[in-house]
């Protein structure tokens, strides 16, 4: 299913001419997240990581529609989940927009940080931890960083 | 104005009823899916509605009270049948030629484009078109005729994967940029999953749920717990039941806000958990919604099956 999607959002420039935003949604059949849910998080995801900033375009409903052969107003409550978030807004006859930002740190820190974290993985792999070690290890310390926080800020 | 809309409707072939005492209303702009087992009256239903058959009793009407077969329903019903019958010894051209004489509106420029983008040669006979290119006309033919209602019975079939998806993503465009309503029928529920936002389900010729397909997963929960307590939940609405030695699932009319009891827990249910529960349980319907004709809705269930 993931195939043609693939390519075409690498392979085939001629087929994202038409499209003017910076993301393409991809869809995960086997994750049980309903789809206008990945929608939305793929969004945020974006915005997190830099990929999308205030201003940018998203899909529009038709291009997402045709590329990924799913109901029109899938997008559509997608679309407005993340209008009720603040985080896109409307412009009529024009598409959906960025409006907010997700990402709260600037993007060259963010490169320093995937590399420092680069850094941590091949210590804990080097120590001998699998993949689902590591999985395990990170979403305990995050609890427990959680935890404190939480704790220190008096905010349960 | 609903795109379908029955009202007791039911149809005998000989001493068998292929379908009967279906009340049910369609609103437009969604993708309805009908779903059900084979023989459960899927094809008879779309066959009425878009006049191919006449009811024994009831009555049937589209786009808001419009007869099926009369002209207007005509104009604004595409139906594509099973199996995408074409007259295989006819180039596409010439396929296009008689549907747009055989029609008051047909757009030929729009006709034309769709098989230049699906690289469908206009000289090549039908015939000689593979399954998905076949599909793609038959569903091009409808399409040019600018319908309001689109109506697809068993539209993928026979159809690989990518060719599903391609057939699937024309009807999805249509539906975007013209705003068509579709209905259309599939035993494979799994494939429509991700484009119906409505659904009606048909067992053994009855109308045994019909809604929203939101409106039914969060009207709908699965809890999980000790099979000796599960009977304690027999006050409750239980569509189905499955119980171990120790453990049984429930599936209950329930929504996230009602409270679970101590010791079980509470998950949401996908579509085809909701779908198979409903068919394993031919007393139980699930009938939300404004149906005209039947103001109260039907609402039971027992708990009856019994799985170790």
């Amino acid at each position: 299913m993931a195939i043609d999607k693939e390519i075409s959002a690498d392979q085939d420039p001629g087929r994202r001419s038409g499209s003017t935003s910076p993301i393409e949604f991809r869809l995960d059949a086997a994750s049980g997240v309903p789809t206008y849910l990945q929608l939305v998080h793929q969004v945020e995801h974006a915005l997190r990581l830099g990929y999308l900033k205030p201003g940018d375009q998203l899909p529009k409903v038709r291009d997402a529609v045709a590329s990924l052969a799913i109901n029109p107003n899938t997008v559509l409550k997608a679309y407005r989940e993340l209008e009720n978030k603040g985080l896109a807004a409307g412009r009529p006859g024009q598409g959906t927009f960025i409006q907010a930002t997700l990402s709260q740190v600037a993007l060259p820190e963010l490169t320093t940080l995937h590399r420092s974290l680069l850094g941590w993985l091949a210590t804990a792999d080097a120590a001998g931890l699998d993949e689902d070690g590591i999985v395990a290890l990170f979403t305990s310390a995050l609890r427990d960083f959680r935890e404190r926080r939480s704790g220190t800020e008096g905010v349960a | 104005m609903n795109v379908i809309e029955a009202s007791g409707l039911g149809k005998r072939y000989g001493s068998t009823w292929a379908l009967r005492e279906c009340t049910l209303a369609v609103p437009p702009g969604h993708v309805a899916a009908l779903v059900g087992p084979n023989g459960a009256g899927k094809s008879t239903l779309l066959n009425l509605a878009v006049g191919l058959a006449a009811p024994t009793t009831g009555a049937v009407t589209v786009l808001g009270g419009l007869p099926p077969g009369s002209p207007a329903a005509l104009d604004g019903v595409a139906f594509v049948a099973q199996d995408t019958p074409l007259y295989k010894n006819l180039s596409a051209a010439d396929l296009l030629h008689l549907t747009r004489n055989l029609n008051r509106r047909f757009d030929q420029r729009y006709a034309q484009s769709r098989l230049g983008e699906l690289g469908i040669p206009e000289k090549r006979k039908a015939g000689q078109l593979s399954g998905g290119q076949q599909a793609q006309l038959a569903l091009t033919l409808a399409l040019a005729r600018r319908p309001q209602l689109l109506v697809l019975d068993e539209p993928m079939a026979m159809l690989d994967p990518l060719a599903r998806h391609d057939f699937m993503a024309t009807v999805m465009t249509a539906m975007a940029d013209d705003g068509v309503s579709v209905v259309l029928s599939s035993h494979v529920l799994t494939e429509l999953e991700r484009v119906a936002d409505y659904l009606v389900l048909l067992s053994q010729g009855r109308v045994q749920v019909a809604g929203q397909v939101d409106d039914l997963l969060a009207s709908h929960r699965m809890l999980t717990g000790p099979a000796a307590g599960a009977d304690t939940y027999a006050d409750r609405p239980v569509v189905h039941v499955r119980r171990g030695e120790a453990q049984a699932h429930l599936l209950v009319r329930a929504t996230a806000d009602d409270p679970v009891p101590p010791g079980w827990e509470a998950h949401p249910v996908s579509l085809e958990e909701l779908t198979l529960a409903y068919l394993r349980e031919p007393g139980a319907s699930a009938l939300p919604g404004p149906v005209r004709g039947r103001p109260a809705p039907r609402e039971s269930g027992q708990p009856s099956e019994v799985t170790r």
